[in-house]
């Protein structure tokens, strides 16, 4: 029996095959976020105690320990974004080209913003 | 058969369609529920001013100027506000779509309850953030 509508397969289109990896990482990236998010809420605090100047910033980030998390936080943070606007543009956007070129847009720049936040971090946490 | 009807991807199947969202009454559950993309949707913002707060610092301290000069605005104070209220919504609301992806908590009552602890939680910790935060700023 095909549960498939007659227009889904004059278009050929079927399952897009790649729903659980989406899920998943969905899941991954938001379990990983929620010690992470308290986590810099915590240290942002911390940081403007200590003026938030540029030296206190660089003074915390020279540690091992912050700029792991915050590697972590920024990457896990990127990517779930990724994930979820994604879906928001699938639901809301129909016209094609548009949605392709917001698709395309969203992908490179998460990963362009994610690679910069990665770059920031470790070049201040081995400036001194 | 009148137009609408008729189901929008299906070409010329007539299955009934449910009525669009704004007939119903809003209720707790709807709402969060919109709520969690939109704070989301939101953050994303938040995202790209942690990026450009990191860059800035990486390039020194002139430029981190520049990221002190708009987050200590009024702007920025606001944005920081909202940011922060929208960062611990969509953890804690968050947190509630992670039991339910382990099957706990869908019985309607179950349902509202988490609803109504996730709306207290995140005022609370939105609350509880500033208060600490600026008592400390100010005392210390």
């Amino acid at each position: 029996m095909r549960i498939e509508t007659p227009l889904a397969r004059v278009r050929g289109l079927g399952s897009a095959k790649e729903g659980t990896e989406h899920w998943w990482m969905q899941r991954l990236t938001a379990i990983l976020l929620v010690p992470l998010g308290l986590w810099f809420v915590a240290e942002m605090w911390l940081l403007v105690m200590r003026g938030a100047d540029h030296a206190a910033l660089v003074d915390w980030l020279q540690g091992p320990v912050a700029a792991t998390l915050l590697i972590l936080f920024s990457g896990a943070m990127f990517y779930h974004l990724k994930l979820g606007l994604q879906v928001v543009i699938e639901d809301y956007v129909h016209h094609k080209p548009k949605k392709w070129a917001l698709l395309i847009g969203l992908s490179l720049g998460c990963l362009i913003a994610g690679a910069t936040c990665v770059y920031s971090i470790i070049a201040i946490a081995l400036k001194g | 058969m009148d137009k609408a009807s008729t189901s929008k991807g299906g070409g010329h199947s007539r299955r009934p369609l449910s009525p669009h969202l704004q007939v119903y009454r809003p209720q707790l559950t709807s709402v969060l529920s919109i709520l969690h993309r939109m704070t989301g949707v939101f953050l994303a913002s938040g995202a790209a001013m942690l990026c450009c707060w990191l860059l800035t610092a990486a390039a020194g301290p002139d430029y981190y100027a520049w990221s002190i000069w708009f987050l200590t605005s009024w702007a920025g104070y606001a944005l920081l506000f909202i940011w922060s209220f929208c960062l611990f919504y969509h953890l804690c609301n968050g947190v509630r779509h992670l039991f339910w992806d382990i099957g706990i908590g869908f019985s309607l009552r179950a349902t509202y309850n988490s609803g109504a602890l996730v709306v207290g939680a995140s005022l609370g910790l939105t609350g509880l953030s500033w208060a600490i935060g600026l008592a400390v700023y100010f005392s210390g």
